[in-house]
């Protein structure tokens, strides 16, 4: 007998792991610091999310299911919040962008200020 | 007003913490909840009387949620063909755009929607003149209206409609 | 031949491994979905290694403190799989303290990177 919610919890959580695997690979592969926090934030948030909705799935909503949701909604919250911080400290640290990078009109704005 | 939602919501939370909940849980919770509220309350809501408006919850649940979940699947999906791609095909660049929100609240959803949307995060935010920094990932225009037609345009209207 | 063919082909001969069972399993077999918790963990460990490459080899402090955010996020993952066979609900307890304060070291290292006070 195969129980339905057991396929889809096993799809979502495969799907969150390839996700995972792929902001980490961009995590190594991409150029500087912005490009990798973009990846590895978008990948591994919806990643985690995907893993923590299969878990739910498979287990059913009893007291692992309920504090996975808890979870998810705490993950979706904090995650572009700490993205979005590191970036600002990264950028008034000093770092520069990647040289094969466009434009940055944040430096242009910010060489007024200082 | 602003301690007691902060109580209602501190005290859900627990008892979903504690879940299958017997009376000792319940009685401690109201403890803790009463605490967290006491000490943390003014810092919960600026205008407690925007929660009352139901068409409020009804934009955030059938407009939002479904437009914020499947730009995000769309991002994923750019990240992957970004990553696994050999010649890794990325134009980054900071750019400016313009927003018309006012309110705390709306400006930081708009902000991590931004940064789970495809391409862009966002790296500060400039509450003076309006504008927020933007890192894009394959920039497509540098002048601040077309940008932000391209990176803001679908989630500001909603958010207006739910925060302001 | 260049460097990124060596990683696909390293990297795909290891998913390959992992998925075909080749590892050691980690939960007593007679656990429910022993198996699926068995390759969730190791492709996360995989995906932890990545990270660890890019804590130890990248060129700024920056890159350090996202790997080790990314990392946080990774571990309740890793909490969540491990709740499945053992059917304990406190793992995921410990996922969502590990996430709160992967979170608020996340902030306390951007104040440090940004040359500020913890005050303001």
């Amino acid at each position: 007998m195969i129980n339905v919610f057991d396929i889809i919890g096993a799809v979502l959580i495969t799907g969150g792991l390839i996700f995972d695997l792929l902001g980490c690979i961009g995590l190594v592969r991409l150029p500087d610091v912005y490009n990798r926090l973009q990846a590895a934030t978008k990948c591994v948030t919806l990643g985690t999310c995907g893993i923590l909705l299969g878990v739910i799935f498979v287990v059913g909503l009893n007291a692992t299911g309920v504090r996975a949701l808890l979870c998810i909604v705490f993950v979706i919250l904090t995650a572009p919040v700490s993205a979005h911080v590191i970036a600002r400290g990264a950028h008034r640290s000093g770092i520069k962008l990647w040289e094969g990078s466009v434009v940055d009109q944040y430096a242009e704005d910010r060489e007024g200020e200082v | 007003m602003s301690r007691i939602l902060l109580f209602i919501a501190a005290y859900g939370m627990w008892v979903l913490l504690n879940w299958v909940p017997d009376v000792q849980h319940l009685a401690a919770g109201i403890f803790v909840a009463a605490l967290v509220a006491l000490l943390t309350g003014d810092l919960f809501l600026e205008r407690p009387h925007l929660l009352r408006n139901p068409i409020r919850y009804w934009y955030f649940f059938f407009y939002y949620l479904p437009v914020f979940l499947w730009e995000c699947l769309k991002a994923n999906i750019d990240v992957a063909y970004r990553v696994l791609h050999p010649q890794r095909p990325i134009h980054p660049g900071i750019v400016k755009i313009h927003t018309d929100l006012k309110s705390d609240a709306a400006i930081t959803f708009l902000a991590n929607s931004i940064t789970l949307t495809p391409g862009t995060m966002s790296v500060d935010v400039d509450k003076a003149n309006q504008t927020l920094y933007i890192h894009w990932i394959d920039v497509k225009a540098k002048d601040m209206e077309s940008a932000t037609q391209h990176i803001a345009g679908k989630f500001e209207y909603i958010l207006k409609e739910i925060f302001e | 031949m260049q460097r990124w063919a060596i990683g696909a082909v390293v990297l795909i001969l290891l998913v390959g491994g992992i998925v075909l069972g080749l590892a050691p399993g980690i939960f007593p077999p007679e656990m429910p979905h022993a198996g699926l918790a068995d390759r969730a963990l190791y492709i996360l460990i995989l995906a932890a290694v990545l990270c660890l490459y890019r804590i130890a080899a990248g060129p700024t402090s920056a890159d350090r403190i996202v790997s080790v955010d990314i990392l946080g996020v990774l571990i309740v993952g890793v909490c969540a799989i491990a709740a499945i066979p053992s059917g304990r609900s406190w793992y995921i307890d410990i996922g969502i303290a590990w996430a709160l304060q992967s979170f608020i070291g996340a902030l306390a290292f951007s104040k440090y990177l940004e040359g500020k006070s913890f005050d303001d």
